[in-house]
């Protein structure tokens, strides 16, 4: 009972405030803001710019006009919060002075706790996998939060992913370590496997699949089976226990598949061989290595996975198979030079593609399809001459899901009550709409189980029928002025942006001449319509 | 199912397996769609008569067809060789565990699996496999793609195999199911996720997410609106919009929402005998869903047991868990020969590896992956076959021993398909379909 009057009380108030953003005239909530200097982000975003520029006059192509700028505010805030903006957050936006809205935006987004928290689970996804890993020597929860405060603070890059590779301790207490541990396979008596975690490094590092020469040399690229052995060696020593990780003194020996004798397989690495150092424990040498400012993979492999992380698509792909020797696009060499010369400052990486033209052009063009222009249309997609379209990962889907029946933000500033209802609600449908895994950028299109989710399932159902306290539709329904305003405001809680005139003349008739319970199932029916379009699900 | 076949490929190409429901007989099927309709007639009586009908129709021509259709009954957890199909009774391994005889002379299977002693004629074991994987998770997937976990590739389980070699006919609802499944069913891997088994629960409750919440006035309504949206974001990005196939899943969803074999997944339309055949638990009647899921053409239905993990009361939990398989297993293989479906189905019982032939101090086995035992029958492989031994006293030397992507290139000859077809991983590797050799002893 009391439980009850208290969620009233919140929920009326929360009624009041949101009442006062969405039909506003009223300031918003103010926000802290990263200082950026974007000044100092010109000169490589004009020389990224230009360099895409040469490509299209050279391939003869049209670029994409400018994406109205609420269309860039929605990738931005997707890729780095995992959610679409609230109501509330596109009044204070517009609200911004126009010729510095979207830097504002972008510093907000950073300074938000939801970057660090979402960004860290993805990259937590190339670091660790999704999968559960050992019992009690695998702490992921720890490991992302980690990762996340790593974030959130800005910490340099290569420092992180040195601590991943070099840590030593408990992995509770050193979080990092778990990338070690991970590896454990308790059931066989096995300590952290040195395969997989050269595979890791090479995959998630250097963007190379140097593990496709475990077995055999690798087919297309130079690597040797010696090449992957040698890298595997520096966790050759690496054990757990109790006292948790920490490096043994000894050689690493594995069995030769061909003899089956024993062998001694020194630490080495494929390429780049003068960067390594041998003075330190094995471990320490690698991250010193794959740190090291010359190699050059290791900032390529960040600059590729920054620009996944805000197209939905990476620059050079797949993200784990980039070449060592090139050719590699001049926006890759140029972000990565950049990467190195500030400090691998990631915050600043990400300002810098989210200021690019390409990334801020329109993911529709102008020009007509016709069957003869195919070769052009694909060709405009593959030169980024158009923004691409890419599909949402279910965490995003979810929690644009659960923003857009809310209007106002849901962040870590909103009530816990609110909070837990959408953390829940997110597992719950992560699970049913299907975890794409450590697959991050896939190209495939969706699946039925996901479609019928949206179309027929509990959470839907619940945020698109008449509930005044919790749903935006019954309280479009019930506080906008007129049809008119009730159509355009929907459409902005769901899909960031105002209707056409077609689209606003046919749902405003949709609405004409309802009200009370039959007007909110109306709103109600528009957002469950907005929410199953293609436009919702996807990245664009 | 969005696997890229269009219908036109079906029709226009003789496909290499005569579908269930092949184009021409949809009309048939509508016709009699609408002929119950009118007689007011509905329940189960569709469903037989169709499979009747084409079973009829299509006798002769397929004497010697390949089989069609797979069902995995998983026994998730691990179970353990030595209380299921391969007993050593007498032996210090054994236990408490005693031996029955079977329809098979000389072989023997552990006590609690009568029925399915009777039926040993037609299901042949395996009890010589060997992996490398003993780890749940690892071993799941070892044992559902035929290959080991790898970072390089994803590989597809073998339901989504099936999906992707074979034509989609006139099945309306998904093609690769998976009932009461663990958190790990099968998935489509680099095939990408529309291959995914469609996860489905007891068959008691409703299925999720097939009926729309809102009246079929307003839910068409809202359907002509979702035009109005989808018609202008598609303007001036027309292909990379249909490259989505959003709208084109939407409609396949909306295909199976209205499709009569849905029906399938109910089994309380099946007579009270045959419900008790199989067993009253969810599992029983996941079987049962599985036969009748076979029969409107869905390639792989994976029904799973949990509970084999047996580290703490072997005896106990496997005693259990045989109430519930034994006459599910048994009830499967008659009813599917009594469907004429036994020729067209293969079944293969596994779990993702056995347990150890040394008894903990807690009376339990642990996870052992040196010979352990699978069941596999149906779709013309031969029956009553025992290949591979397992050391009576319980050391790690087996006779005649099998890799686990034997069993798979097993079952793709059997259903027709090449196990050496090669697919491309998303790292430009050509990976067969199957990494083993079919084993011919099972193969007719």
């Amino acid at each position: 009972m009391r439980r009850d009057l208290l969620f009233l009380v919140i929920s009326i108030s929360a009624l009041l405030a949101f009442k006062a953003s969405v039909f506003p005239s009223a300031g918003s909530r103010p926000r802290p803001a990263v200082r950026v200097d974007m000044a100092s982000l010109q000169p490589a975003v004009e020389r990224v710019d230009a360099a895409f520029e040469q490509l299209w006059r050279e391939r003869n192509l049209k670029p994409a006009k400018a994406a109205p700028e609420l269309a860039v505010a929605r990738r931005i805030s997707l890729a780095l919060t995992g959610a679409i903006p609230s109501l509330e957050e596109i009044r204070h936006f517009e609200s911004l002075p126009p010729p510095q809205r979207l830097e504002r935006w972008l510093a907000e987004r950073l300074a938000d706790r939801r970057y660090a928290d979402f960004v860290a689970e993805r990259l937590a996804r190339a670091f660790v996998g999704v999968d559960d890993g050992p019992f009690l020597l695998f702490r992921r929860r720890r490991f992302v939060s980690w990762l996340a405060d790593q974030l959130s603070t800005n910490q340099r890059y290569d420092r992180i992913v040195a601590h991943l590779i070099a840590d030593s301790g408990i992995w509770t207490d050193t979080p990092a370590t778990n990338f070690i541990t991970v590896t454990i396979q308790p059931d066989q008596n096995k300590g952290p496997d040195a395969n997989r975690l050269a595979a890791r490094v090479s995959r998630a590092f250097l963007g190379v699949r140097l593990d496709c020469a475990e077995c055999h040399d690798h087919p297309f690229e130079s690597w040797t089976q010696h090449d992957f052995q040698s890298l595997a060696a520096f966790f050759g020593s690496t054990r757990h226990s109790l006292r948790g990780v920490r490096d043994v003194p000894g050689d690493y020996q594995i069995e030769n598949r061909l003899t089956g004798e024993m062998e001694t397989i020194p630490c080495g690495v494929p390429f780049s061989r003068d960067l390594l150092s041998d003075k330190g424990s094995p471990r320490r040498n690698l991250a010193a290595w794959v740190t090291h400012r010359e190699n050059r993979p290791f900032a390529r492999e960040a600059v590729n996975r920054a620009w996944a992380l805000l197209f939905g698509r990476p620059l050079v792909e797949p993200i784990d198979n980039m070449s060592i020797g090139g050719p590699f696009p001049p926006a890759l060499e140029i972000l990565a030079e950049d990467f190195v010369n500030h400090g691998y400052d990631w915050q600043r990486l990400l300002l810098e593609i989210a200021s690019t033209k390409v990334f801020r052009a329109d993911s529709k063009t102008h020009q007509s399809e016709s069957s003869d222009d195919t070769q052009n249309v694909v060709g405009t997609a593959a030169s980024w001459a158009v923004f691409p379209l890419t599909r949402l990962r279910p965490e995003q889907v979810v929690g644009a899901l659960l923003q857009s029946a809310s209007l106002s933000t849901i962040d870590s500033s909103s009530h816990i009550i609110v909070r837990l209802a959408r953390e829940i609600g997110q597992r719950d449908f992560i699970k049913q709409y299907g975890d794409s895994g450590a697959e991050e950028f896939d190209a495939h299109g969706g699946t039925i189980p996901q479609r019928l989710l949206m179309m027929n399932g509990k959470i839907v159902d619940e945020k698109t029928k008449e509930a005044l306290l919790s749903n935006a539709a019954t309280q479009i329904a019930a506080f906008a002025p007129n049809d008119h305003k009730a159509v355009e405001t929907a459409m902005l809680a769901v899909l960031t942006r105002r209707p056409s005139n077609e689209e606003q003349n046919y749902f405003t008739q949709r609405l004409a001449q309802t009200e009370g319970g039959q007007r909110a199932r109306r709103v109600g029916d528009l957002v469950w319509t907005l929410l199953n379009s293609t436009e919702f699900s996807w990245n664009h | 199912m969005g696997d890229g076949r269009g219908e036109g490929d079906t029709l226009s190409l003789k496909p290499p397996h005569p579908d269930p429901l092949p184009p021409g007989e949809r009309e048939f099927k509508l016709h009699r769609r609408t002929l119950l309709k009118v007689a007011g007639l509905g329940g189960a009586a569709w469903l037989t008569s169709v499979a009747h009908a084409l079973a009829k129709q299509a006798e002769e021509s397929r004497a010697r067809e390949p089989a069609q259709s797979l069902i995995v009954l998983w026994l998730a957890g691990g179970p353990s060789q030595l209380e299921t199909f391969d007993p050593h009774p007498g032996k210090k391994i054994s236990g408490e565990t005693r031996a029955i005889h079977t329809a098979l002379a000389g072989v023997q299977l552990a006590e609690g699996l009568e029925r399915v002693a009777d039926q040993l004629e037609s299901i042949s074991l395996i009890r010589s496999l060997v992996s490398k994987e003993g780890d749940h998770q690892r071993g799941t997937y070892l044992v559902k793609t035929g290959y080991r976990p790898d970072p390089t590739a994803v590989h597809p389980s073998i339901g989504a195999i099936c999906c992707h070699e074979l034509p989609v006919g006139g099945t309306e609802i998904p093609r690769h199911i998976s009932i009461l499944p663990n958190q790990w069913p099968g998935r489509g891997g680099f095939l990408g996720d529309q291959f995914d088994a469609f996860k489905a629960g007891d068959p008691t409750r409703r299925l999720a997410d097939v009926m729309p919440r809102v009246s079929d006035p307003r839910f068409q309504d809202r359907l002509a609106d979702l035009e109005i949206l989808e018609n202008s974001f598609a303007r001036g990005r027309q292909r990379a919009v249909e490259a989505t196939l959003h709208r084109a899943t939407v409609r396949e969803a909306r295909r199976m929402m209205t499709s009569e074999q849905l029906q399938a997944f109910d089994t309380s339309q099946e007579s009270a005998m045959l419900r008790k055949a199989y067993g009253e638990t969810p599992f029983g009647r996941g079987c049962l869903a599985a036969r009748r899921l076979v029969e409107v053409g869905v390639r792989c239905v994976e029904v799973t047991l949990e509970g084999w993990d047996s580290h703490v009361n072997n005896f106990e939990i496997h005693g259990r868990l045989k109430n519930t398989l034994d006459p599910a297993l048994a009830a499967l293989v008659t009813d599917l020969k009594e469907h004429d479906l036994w020729d067209r189905t293969i079944v293969l019982v596994a779990g993702e590896f056995g347990r150890t032939p040394t008894i903990n101090r807690l009376a339990g086995r642990d996870h052992w992956t040196q010979g352990f035992s699978m069941a596999l029958s149906g779709g013309r492989l031969r029956g009553g076959q025992v290949i591979g031994e397992t050391d009576p006293e319980g050391g790690r030397e087996v006779k005649d021993p099998r890799q686990i992507g034997d069993v798979h290139a097993t079952i793709l000859a059997a259903l027709g398909i090449d196990p050496a077809k090669e697919l491309t991983s998303p790292a430009g590797r050509p990976l067969k379909l199957a990494d083993g050799e079919p084993i011919a002893q099972l193969l007719t």
